[in-house]
């Protein structure tokens, strides 16, 4: 009987075959917190005498979530963090560095290692083939000092999409898709593992949105296969040696197959207060929007920033709307500023902010006014979540929210991008008719 | 052990956001503080009106979202004795049990705000006193009862050493 991806990776750290249901207990290879969730964990340990970490060099301290910090308290709670990184040898990711999960995968995360992270969106490292998860203050304390923690074996729902993604959908329209298919819980405590060739042609950066979103459904995990892409993306970040190919087997027990056409999606967005309230772009226009936020490690790297690039390119931003735009690390901001995406994002009126979570926390950086319209990259649209319970967010793909920058209001971004394309046709069907 | 109080009731996906908003982030190291705010943006006169041992029960999901901690620990500090709801986002649920609050699983859809309760945590039990009805709700698995009835994970680890699930 074959195993899902997550059993192997499970399996392997029990040093044992294992099934879903099963409650093990696993040494965890890498651990993250960040400046929201770190100093709850730091106490935790205090109260008990336990200050110390298993293995600081693979346990890394994250200030992204306020940074810099917009307030007193919070800079007192970076002092915490430093400190307890200094008395344990702990990694600290500082002001400036990026989101946890982008920095963690850029530069710690490998094939079959298992990462917990204080952060539900800790997920986002399936896309390494690695089981990552996200935990609480406690649970992530007690690992770091530990270098285990316990784990119930999840079920695996595979989801198998097939075909090509029209011009203007992306990886963010089929995870938003899928979260209303299945609903918010529609995976709680389930792995989700993506297979099929619209995710095997698919760049890691993309594979990371949808493995980032797992979480809400209510799923433990977003796992997807390692391969040719995966081995690039290390050598690149210079472990390649750290390369291993890993797949959840054919005849793997599966508690449900769900099967997507890529070919048939159309870009979608999440309409307030809800992740899984989806819509189709269609019913989804005229909505004016107030503020535009691109980034998050859900769509704040390389690729995200070039489609919005491509969306602004010899347009003219909406004068009633602001662009708020956080690269999610700081090699994504210095790829984006030699590529001269910076300049041209500023240049047409949008405010660039150091890497990190910028608004999507609701804590700096943009919160919104009452009653405002936010179209966001991010993975959240909760009543409140952007700092007011009296305004609303939208969430979509980077095309579709930076079209809205141009047009004042949701507007459908294959308009934009597919521009050209009429004019490509007309061309081929003149040199067909000459023949 | 018997918890009794009276019931706050809240609808489906009550969010970590809703429970401990972020605009009160920087309250993360004060808790006492934050827990006057404690879900807030779900019903604004919660937090003034609960009372010692009362109860929170809510609908489908409760606690999806963020991996804060703070969200089930500000609702312990604000003196709720369980939560109680027809399903639990993940996260939520394990981070409940690890800071010592019962997280029950039942049918929510027959118990009304205001409503008194009655809940037997070691016979499984909820007895409505306003209604009269009686509620089984769905044993916790075994490791997390371990860790609960050590008042918690922290606890749990520094009795044993170790996670001691078996």
């Amino acid at each position: 009987m074959g195993k899902t991806l997550a059993e192997k990776i499970i399996g392997k750290h029990a040093g044992k075959e294992v099934s879903a249901g099963e409650i093990v207990v696993v040494p965890v290879d890498v651990c993250l917190m960040q400046d929201g969730t770190a100093p709850l964990a730091i106490r935790q340990l205090q109260k008990i005498n336990l200050e110390k970490a298993a293995n600081p060099k693979r346990t890394v301290l994250f200030l992204d979530h306020a940074a810099p910090s917009p307030r007193k308290e919070l800079s007192n709670d970076h002092i915490t963090i430093r400190k307890f990184a200094e008395k344990t040898g702990c990694k600290i990711s500082d002001v400036g560095m990026g989101i946890c999960h982008q920095v963690i995968f850029e530069q710690y995360l490998n094939p079959g290692e298992i990462l917990i992270g204080a952060d539900s969106h800790t997920c986002t490292g399936g896309a390494m083939a690695a089981f990552s998860t996200g935990m609480g203050s406690t649970d992530v304390a007690i690992g770091i000092a530990l270098g285990k923690t316990w784990f119930r074996v999840p079920e695996t729902f595979k989801i198998e999409v097939t075909g090509q993604f029209q011009p203007g959908v992306y990886s963010k329209d089929l995870i938003l898709y899928l979260i209303g298919l299945i609903g918010a819980d529609g995976a709680t405590y389930k792995s989700l593992e993506f297979t099929g060739d619209t995710i095997d042609n698919m760049s890691i950066s993309s594979r990371m949105t949808l493995s980032n979103m797992a979480i809400e459904s209510g799923a433990k995990a977003g796992l997807i296969q390692s391969d040719k892409k995966t081995k690039e993306f290390l050598q690149k970040w210079g472990r390649v040696s750290k390369y291993k190919e890993l797949k959840g087997d054919e005849d793997a027990v599966f508690e449900k197959v769900i099967k997507i056409d890529a070919s048939r999606l159309a870009p979608t967005v999440s309409f307030p207060h809800t992740v899984d309230n989806t819509k189709p772009i269609n019913e989804s226009l005229e909505i004016k929007i107030d503020q535009v936020f691109l980034g998050t490690c859900t769509n704040g790297r390389l690729e995200d920033i070039e489609i919005a690039c491509q969306i602004i390119k010899g347009r003219k931003k909406n004068p009633k709307t602001r662009f708020i735009v956080v690269p999610a690390s700081k090699s994504v901001f210095l790829d984006a500023m030699s590529k001269g995406y910076i300049k041209q994002l500023v240049e047409f009126g949008a405010a660039v902010l150091a890497p990190g979570c910028g608004p999507c926390v609701g804590v700096h950086e943009g919160i919104l006014g009452d009653g405002e319209n936010c179209i966001s990259t991010q993975n959240r649209n909760f009543k409140g979540r952007m700092g007011n319970p009296d305004a609303f967010i939208y969430l979509a793909s980077p095309a579709t929210a930076v079209a809205a920058a141009v047009a004042g209001e949701i507007v459908d971004p294959r308009e934009f991008i597919a521009k050209k394309k009429p004019k490509g046709r007309k061309v081929k069907t003149a040199r067909r008719k000459r023949k | 052990m018997i918890l009794k109080g009276k019931v706050f009731k809240f609808g489906d996906d009550i969010s970590t956001d809703l429970i401990a908003p972020g605009r009160y982030f920087h309250l993360r190291s004060n808790l006492p503080e934050m827990a006057k705010h404690v879900l807030e943006d779900a019903d604004t006169t919660f937090a003034s009106k609960v009372q010692k041992g009362d109860f929170v029960v809510g609908g489908e999901n409760f606690g999806l979202g963020s991996s804060r901690e703070h969200a089930p620990t500000i609702i312990k500090l604000a003196g709720v004795s369980a939560v109680l709801a027809k399903s639990f986002a993940r996260i939520f649920y394990r981070n409940a049990i690890n800071v010592g609050l019962p997280a029950l699983i039942c049918d929510t859809d027959k118990i009304s705000g205001g409503d008194e309760l009655e809940v037997d945590l070691e016979k499984g039990e909820i007895k409505d006193l306003t209604n009269g009805v009686v509620l089984k709700f769905a044993p916790l698995p075994k490791a997390m009862i371990h860790i609960l009835n050590d008042g918690g994970l922290i606890d749990h680890i520094q009795k044993h050493g170790d996670f001691k699930l078996d």
